[in-house]
């Protein structure tokens, strides 16, 4: 595992507790994984996502993300529909690994509250909770 | 792997370590009032002949076959089982094998499970199968668990012609975390009825047993395509008897989305009624929720095959309470048995031997339906078949045990709608003499 300061932190998302990320774009928004995250996890061998269409609120689990030393739960940054999943992961859950905040993108949702984003960690206040 | 025991010097030193004078100073944290106090009340020391003549007579108590003609079924079968499977599980290496998490000193226990993951998904017609489950019931409802999981769906349904035994294990496991068994009624002929099986969108499976416990086929193509008709509930088929599918065609190429059971049939020793061995197969894409251990097979750094525990992220271990099933281990000697069963008995050999025990249940089945007993059931059965018998048939049942010889289980008790039926089951080890034998008796 990386030291924190080896690690990147994208400046256009917003971070999770649970260290997913989200992404504003258009009325809709990309969530994924960070890369302390996917670091934390290592090799990245299966990602579980859910149907398109369904909808879940801020928190509930939203599908699964299995490395080769554990399998973890993916939790909704913000509440909503899901609008699409990322259909590479399928094939290559490594682009989780590999580029975390580009095409390793897990899901797109149409938030049910855009105010929910504003609830979520800029860059600095995740890195301050990473440092603890 | 090998087990040793700890001996008192062991123990002494590892007391010594933690700093600890006796063993019930490390007791020491568990409260008082749950803790024995003085030996345990157990016999005392016999010689090992006293001890071999005590085990005699407990066996003695037994209605056991050679002794006595048993025609019993329901879920506990008296099969043959060849010396050759006896022989190779007295092998150290096997029987004193415990969980194989090292692959580098766990090849031959590895390769034994694969190879009976793979016998048990042909068996079954499936795509992937576990390394096994404690039994049927267990199996089932894992099953049904797994469905849940699946579907995120919170209620099932299973037909009353599942062993009765079965249901209570599945409302063991359903009831505590709140889902809801619906119970499916059977038909006339002895098969289970889906026609009045409402909102199919709200079940996670429908389960049946085929053969069921009245013995009789199902018509799993039909009901398959009825639960299909919700694209993702899920068609789960539980059996006692997997011999059957020596005959018919298995749950896999008739829509089962799972196919679990009870293996004791398959070279294991009915053993007042366990070890069992569950089977537990699926469908490829739904590995990953499958419960249990699963071996798969890979090449080394040096492109060497070997064997090697696969998908272990989703067990308890390591997953915890998330974990796909709380069942974290497989029931190795068991599974053992029913992988060198299948191989040394062979494709033809089990079409055989499955042609062989239909055909002893219909000639009994014919022999008592021409001495004053009824056949209520119309559909096709496999070993086993429900027999009415004139009322009273008590006395004669009871007369026939002081002749040594056990004329199948009342209905009654699990079916209170049944009296004065019986569930009867001849197998290879049933000879004609012997069925001769309980014909007679029973018409006189």
């Amino acid at each position: 595992m990386k030291e924190i300061s080896e690690l990147h932190f994208a400046e256009d998302v917003r971070y999770a507790e649970s260290h997913e990320w989200v992404r504003q774009e258009g009325d809709k928004v990309r969530a994924g994984i960070s890369d302390y995250a996917q670091d934390q996890l290592g090799d990245i061998v299966f990602v579980e996502l859910p149907e398109v269409g369904s909808s879940f609120s801020k928190g509930d689990e939203f599908g699964t993300v299995e490395s080769v030393k554990a399998v973890s739960e993916l939790y909704m940054p913000v509440g909503g529909e899901i609008t699409a999943v990322n259909e590479d992961l399928e094939g290559q859950p490594e682009l989780v690994n590999n580029d975390p905040y580009g095409g390793g993108w897990m899901i797109e949702i149409s938030p049910s509250d855009q105010g929910e984003m504003s609830s979520l960690m800029e860059k600095d206040a995740y890195l301050e909770k990473l440092k603890g | 792997m090998r087990y040793f025991p700890h001996t008192g010097e062991d123990i002494k030193e590892m007391l010594e370590e933690i700093g600890l004078g006796s063993l019930d100073d490390l007791f020491g944290p568990i409260p008082e009032d749950c803790r024995r106090h003085g030996e345990l009340d157990l016999p005392g020391p016999l010689t090992e002949w006293e001890l071999n003549a005590r085990m005699d007579a407990l066996a003695n108590e037994m209605a056991v076959p050679p002794d006595y003609r048993v025609f019993l079924g329901a879920g506990s079968y008296n099969h043959f089982v060849p010396e050759v499977v006896r022989q190779l599980l007295l092998r150290s290496e096997f029987y004193t094998a415990y969980t194989p998490y090292q692959p580098e000193i766990s090849q031959g226990t590895l390769q034994a499970v694969y190879e009976y993951q793979t016998l048990t998904t042909r068996l079954l017609g499936m795509e992937v199968a576990n390394a096994s489950m404690y039994d049927g019931a267990s199996a089932l409802a894992e099953a049904l668990l797994m469905a849940i999981r699946v579907t995120r769906r919170q209620k099932v349904a299973v037909s009353r012609l599942v062993h009765p035994f079965y249901r209570n294990v599945v409302q063991t496991y359903l009831a505590a975390p709140g889902y809801e068994v619906v119970e499916l009624p059977y038909r006339e002929n002895g098969t289970t009825d889906l026609s009045g099986l409402q909102d199919l969108e709200e079940y996670a499976a429908v389960a049946v047993q085929s053969p069921n416990f009245f013995g009789c086929i199902e018509d799993l193509e039909s009901q398959g395509k009825t639960v299909h008709s919700d694209q993702k509930t899920l068609f789960v088929v539980t059996f006692s008897e997997p011999l059957a599918y020596g005959l018919v065609k298995p749950p896999g190429e008739l829509g089962a989305d799972i196919a679990c059971g009870e293996g004791q049939s398959l070279g294991i020793p009915q053993s007042f009624g366990g070890p069992g061995l569950g089977l537990f197969a699926t469908r490829q894409k739904f590995v990953r929720s499958m419960p249990g251990r699963l071996v798969g097979r890979t090449t080394d750094k040096d492109g060497r095959p070997g064997f090697v525990l696969t998908l272990a992220t989703r067990e308890q271990h390591i997953r915890r309470e998330r974990a796909t099933s709380n069942i974290c281990s497989n029931h190795g000697l068991c599974a053992l048995a029913a992988t060198m069963y299948m191989a040394c008995v062979g494709g033809t050999g089990f079409r055989d031997l499955a042609q062989l025990n239909h055909d002893k249940a219909e000639y009994l089945k014919d022999g008592l339906r021409k001495s004053r007993a009824e056949i209520p059931f119309a559909a096709p059965t496999f070993n086993e078949f429900v027999v009415r018998f004139p009322a009273g048939f008590e006395a004669t049942r009871d007369r026939l045990l002081e002749k040594k010889m056990v004329a199948g289980i009342p209905l009654s008790p699990f079916y209170p709608e049944f009296p004065d039926h019986y569930l009867l089951c001849a197998t290879e080890a049933n000879t004609r003499e012997d069925m001769d034998a309980l014909i007679k008796e029973v018409g006189s």
